[in-house]
């Protein structure tokens, strides 16, 4: 994560919890909760990002396929949780999205996945279901 | 004239003896069942007997978190899709009979105690529809709207109940809803709200009496008696986490009547390592056993002397046998990578299990735990026998 991408995570919070305030409180503060997460990420991410290589990547798919599947869909449509699919996904800021996987969504059935990916692990998960998830 | 004759006799006996060459076989349905392969939208049908799988039935769409009830007479299994599918399985002829797209997403179902209907519960749109069991004709559909603005809530924990009802717990609302389908194009329903935050799945107990649904978002579950649903809802194993913050659960533990044992339910708990030990007499938690993880399923043996549990991801690579006059881990057993289901033979001396990442199904003997055979599957999930044809909540 390049500082760059940080600063406009941050400049683009207020925005966001303006277009979602009709929506419910409950939401808003998640996303507070998300655009902090996402700040503190941005403080430790001094090193560059490693890409899962292509035996890691097979497990990846794997994982969110079969493991966030049991919630989200083998297909990704949804299911308890939401729609991991690219309409769903594209306009939601990447970073938000990398702090759900990471550290979970309290208060939901989301929980942190933290303990079993790495950062870049999370960035190559968010871009992949941002433009399709690859079935295999 | 004698040699013709034994000709015409020779040549009727071959010809009868090809036709019996070509009838199928006569056989009941008593042993057999169906294994899911979520993949690749398939099913076996597999024979608990002869320990093997008989047939491989193609196109029945997305079955990611598919499951099934059998008609009564247990020839035929209704396979419930995510993808909205609602498939009847011929299981002597190996063929799908009929099919259609009920809802958008969709999670279970139940058929009703006499056999006629069958109830569909689904995510999106949120509701249970209801089905002539022998056409797949709707004859209900009842939205799960709650709240001012009629928002439609997820539904979880169907099960059947005595006088062809149907129970159903909303997730998104926190209610429990009573649908009596006797007269199944007008049925009557009864809402009990303030059931608790995120019924996460639900049971009825296997003598149709008491449903419990399990909460994900409150440490307790919350119970209907059936016999007396005008007492309301009751609140059981209130605040069993005592307020210690839960651990993360990587997949949603399921309920059914398998959970009894004797006068004890043995129950999941949420974000704990625990399975629960409830008295169904007075409803209060009789103690705790500490397993590997978080329960998925915790099945009791169809005697009732042992409960055994499976897990969720990551300690999803092994199974623990519970004996129930101890309370204490008898046997961990390791089926393979990913074991998601398991299921009993219908008097228990076998279990059949899945193991996903492995794509093998594998059946040991309950009582020495002895590998009896080990079956390929392409990533197989719910194992169910026609044993549940008979029973309540099944």
């Amino acid at each position: 994560m390049n500082p760059a991408t940080c600063a406009s995570t941050r400049r683009a919070t207020s925005p966001q919890a303006r277009r979602f305030n009709r929506i419910s409180s409950r939401i808003i503060a998640a996303l507070f909760m998300l655009a902090g997460a996402a700040a503190a990420d941005c403080a430790s991410a001094a090193e560059p990002a490693t890409q899962p290589d292509a035996a890691r990547r097979s497990e990846l798919i794997t994982l969110v396929r079969q493991d966030c599947g049991s919630c989200h869909g083998l297909t990704l449509k949804g299911g308890l949780g939401p729609a991991l699919l690219p309409e769903a996904l594209h306009d939601k800021p990447a970073d938000s999205l990398k702090a759900t996987i990471l550290q979970g969504r309290p208060g939901t059935a989301m929980p942190p996945w933290r303990r079993f990916l790495t950062e870049a692990e999370a960035d190559w998960i968010v871009t992949n279901l941002q433009k399709g998830f690859p079935s295999d | 004239m004698k040699p013709l004759q034994f000709v015409k006799t020779a040549l009727l006996a071959a010809v009868l003896a090809l036709a019996g060459c070509t009838a199928p076989a006569l056989r009941g349905t008593g042993d057999l069942g169906v294994v899911i392969e979520r993949a690749s939208g398939t099913v076996q049908i597999v024979d608990t007997t002869q320990l093997k799988s008989i047939a491989t039935v193609p196109g029945l769409g997305d079955l990611s978190h598919a499951s099934l009830v059998y008609s009564r007479d247990g020839r035929y299994a209704y396979v419930f899709g995510r993808d909205g599918g609602l498939s009847k399985v011929d299981l002597l002829k190996g063929v799908v009979e009929r099919r259609i797209i009920q809802a958008g997403n969709s999670i279970g179902g139940a058929v009703s105690q006499d056999g006629s209907l069958i109830a569909a519960q689904n995510y999106a749109p949120g509701g249970v529809k209801v089905f002539r069991a022998d056409t797949l004709e709707l004859l209900a559909d009842v939205p799960a709207e709650y709240g001012a603005q009629g928002q439609r809530s997820k539904v979880v924990g169907l099960a059947d109940a005595p006088g062809n009802r149907f129970v159903w717990s909303l997730f998104d609302a926190g209610e429990i809803w009573v649908g009596d389908f006797s007269d199944p194009r007008a049925p009557r329903i009864d809402k009990y709200r303030n059931a608790g935050r995120e019924p996460y799945d639900g049971m009825i107990t296997p003598d149709g009496r008491y449903y419990l649904a399990g909460l994900f978002g409150e440490d307790g579950m919350a119970m209907l008696d059936m016999w007396h649903p005008e007492k309301g809802l009751r609140r059981i194993l209130d605040g069993y986490g005592k307020g210690q913050e839960k651990l993360p659960v990587y997949k949603m533990p399921h309920l059914r009547g398998w959970a009894v044992a004797g006068k004890y339910a043995y129950v999941p708990a949420i974000g704990r390592h625990e399975v629960l030990v409830v008295d169904t007499e007075t409803w209060k938690e009789a103690g705790r056993i500490a397993v590997a993880g978080q329960p998925v399923f915790v099945m009791a043996r169809p005697d009732g002397r042992q409960v055994w549990v499976n897990f969720a991801f990551p300690d999803n690579g092994s199974v623990q046998v519970i004996d129930v006059e101890t309370r204490s881990i008898v046997k961990r057993l390791e089926p393979g990578r990913a074991v998601l289901h398991m299921e009993f033979t219908p008097r228990g001396e076998s279990v059949w299990i899945s193991a996903r990442d492995d794509n093998r199904v594998v059946v040991y003997d309950t009582a020495s735990f002895a590998q009896r055979v080990v079956l390929p599957a392409a990533a197989p999930s719910g194992i169910f026998f026609t044993t549940r044809a008979g029973r309540t909540g099944f």
